[in-house]
């Protein structure tokens, strides 16, 4: 009996809890008659793909193409130069825990103080509205995070299959890249997914340092928000494009989700 | 665990594997810092380049600019309501999936979907649900009152704010659940059992046994949450963009106005230097009050 209250009360608060995401999912497949109805309608008549064929057309879909290629080569630069870092921090004790507490602080700082700055360098060095512009300052953001996340993993893998590779004749830089980057294999795959995440769902530094060419589909998103005019069928179903991925990699990473975003502080 | 003996050459290889993530950190963590702090001593405008000093002018017009500490007013109070709301609500849902549930992973994972999307997107979607005209809360509402009710939930000064706090909430509630929910699971459950057994209820042995056992946790996750209530920015520029007029702005919005639309340089850079002052004070203040478990 409690078991089944709980039960429908666990129910109940799921279809709460999703129902914002149902309702922007089903926007996308509305025709405009259906959005713009009183009362609204709950559930569309037929699932049409205009809203997303209007995307394509208008060429609205190289935002999500913009955001895969900073989001993807941020990923990679910051797990390369991140990695090693915690790997020094991990065996070393490179820099001490000073070191490691002063990455991890770096996360704290305000975007909104960042931002500005790096904006009037961008100017000067013309890297507004470029890739690599964006790609280096989402590097540097998550390094910190890619830091702490690898420094965890890599502590964990035990230290007696590093010293008798040594003994075997491997140099310190290839005991890392063919011992160690195996090993932390699953490690090194999550922190990078949701590094990517991170990159991906970014909105200010986006919103600040890109003008048309390379435009983020966060961004892209707050275009489509004016006046009265809101396009509803566009807003939803570039939504649904920027969301998908996200869903994908969260299901493939269930098993890391909690330990990815308390930042290690549970293993779960 | 004894110190392992590290040789010259270990530690020579070990700053050269730190090097290129110190330079970057640097670049992000140390340039910007430096260059507020000179650019807010200046007077540099859209209008004027002046790059003169002049001493705490900056600081002295941001301490007598009431939309200023409005907006750090809404700031905090954001995070005043946010945060607890999130860790309660949190905490709650993790009890009710703590005992064995039919489907309960499946509950979890979709759960955790809100956390996941882009505060964008999120924002995005509560504005579709709160249209005054079109969206299905307003005919909910309707539905229960029996007669035709329109909220303005984003343009009412009466109701933003709660429109604000429902869009924050809904998406961090998961990330607090997710959290306690595993730390819960792994706490000992014959430790539960034997207060029981003693003849402790439930609330008594929430508080005096669970609670003390994953408050390294809540803290870390209050922690991270805290912090980034306190720069909040995406959500809000979804749903209000700081208005109606300038009700919801909040520091980084005002920061973001002064700096990007209105190009007052140095006086954006006084404003930084002092939400890093701000900040800094309140991350020492709360750091005193609790031993991060490392």
């Amino acid at each position: 009996m409690r078991t089944a209250i709980r039960f429908v009360v666990a129910v109940m608060v799921t279809v709460l809890f999703l129902f914002p995401i149902y309702w922007l999912f089903t926007i996308s497949f509305k025709t405009p008659d259906e959005i713009f109805s009183y009362p609204p309608v709950w559930w569309p008549s037929s699932f049409q793909l205009s809203n997303y064929t209007v995307l394509f057309r208008d060429g609205d879909v190289i935002t999500i193409w913009n955001s895969l290629v900073v989001a993807s080569v941020s990923t990679v630069a910051a797990m390369l130069i991140g990695t090693m870092c915690a790997y020094a921090i991990a065996r070393f004790r490179t820099g001490g825990d000073h070191f490691s507490i002063w990455v991890l602080s770096q996360r704290m700082v305000p975007p909104i103080v960042v931002v500005f700055p790096i904006f009037l360098l961008y100017v000067k060095l013309g890297l507004v509205d470029t890739y690599l512009g964006l790609i280096i300052l989402y590097t540097a953001f998550n390094l910190p995070y890619v830091v702490w996340m690898m420094r965890g993993y890599l502590q964990e893998i035990p230290r007696e299959i590093e010293e008798s590779a040594l003994v075997d004749g491997c140099t310190r830089l290839q005991v890392f890249t063919k011992i160690v980057l195996p090993l932390a294999r699953t490690g090194l795959f999550a922190t990078a997914v949701f590094t990517f995440v991170f990159a991906w769902n970014e909105f200010l530094f986006a919103l600040v340092l890109t003008r048309s060419a390379v435009t983020t589909f966060p961004v892209q998103l707050t275009h489509y928000f004016g006046g009265q005019s809101n396009f509803w069928a566009k807003i939803s179903a570039m939504s649904v494009l920027g969301t998908v991925p996200i869903f994908l990699a969260v299901a493939f990473l269930q098993r890391y989700l909690v330990r990815g975003i308390s930042l290690g502080a549970v293993k779960g | 665990m004894t110190q392992p003996n590290v040789h010259r050459h270990d530690r020579r290889f070990g700053y050269a594997m730190i090097a290129p993530a110190v330079a970057i950190i640097l670049f992000i963590g140390l340039f910007p810092l430096i260059w507020t702090l000179l650019v807010s001593v200046q007077n540099i405008s859209m209008i004027d380049e002046d790059t003169s000093f002049q001493g705490l002018l900056n600081y002295q017009r941001l301490m007598s600019d009431t939309r200023f500490w409005e907006a750090l007013g809404h700031t905090l109070m954001f995070t005043a309501v946010a945060l607890p709301l999130e860790l309660i609500l949190g905490l709650a849902l993790a009890l009710l999936f703590l005992e064995e549930l039919p489907g309960r992973p499946v509950f979890v994972a979709l759960l955790v979907l809100p956390t996941v999307i882009s505060p964008i997107v999120a924002g995005a979607a509560w504005r579709l649900l709160f249209d005054n005209r079109f969206g299905p809360i307003n005919q909910v509402i309707s539905w229960m009152a029996g007669e035709p009710v329109t909220i303005l939930w984003l343009n009412d000064p009466n109701f933003v704010y709660a429109a604000i706090l429902i869009a924050e909430v809904w998406q961090w509630t998961p990330f607090m659940f997710l959290l306690l929910f595993a730390s819960l699971t792994n706490v000992d459950p014959s430790l539960s059992e034997a207060a029981r057994i003693d003849g402790a209820g439930f609330w008594r042995t929430l508080w005096s046994i669970i609670l003390p056992v994953i408050r390294p946790v809540i803290v870390i996750a209050l922690l991270i949450r805290g912090l980034d209530l306190f720069r909040i920015f995406d959500v809000i520029w979804a749903l209000t963009k700081g208005g109606p007029g300038t009700r919801t702005e909040t520091i980084s919005i005002y920061a973001y106005v002064q700096g990007f639309q209105q190009f007052e340089t140095s006086y954006t850079a006084a404003m930084a230097f002092v939400i890093i002052v701000i900040l800094t004070v309140l991350v020492m203040a709360a750091l005193k009050r609790v031993e991060i478990a490392r």
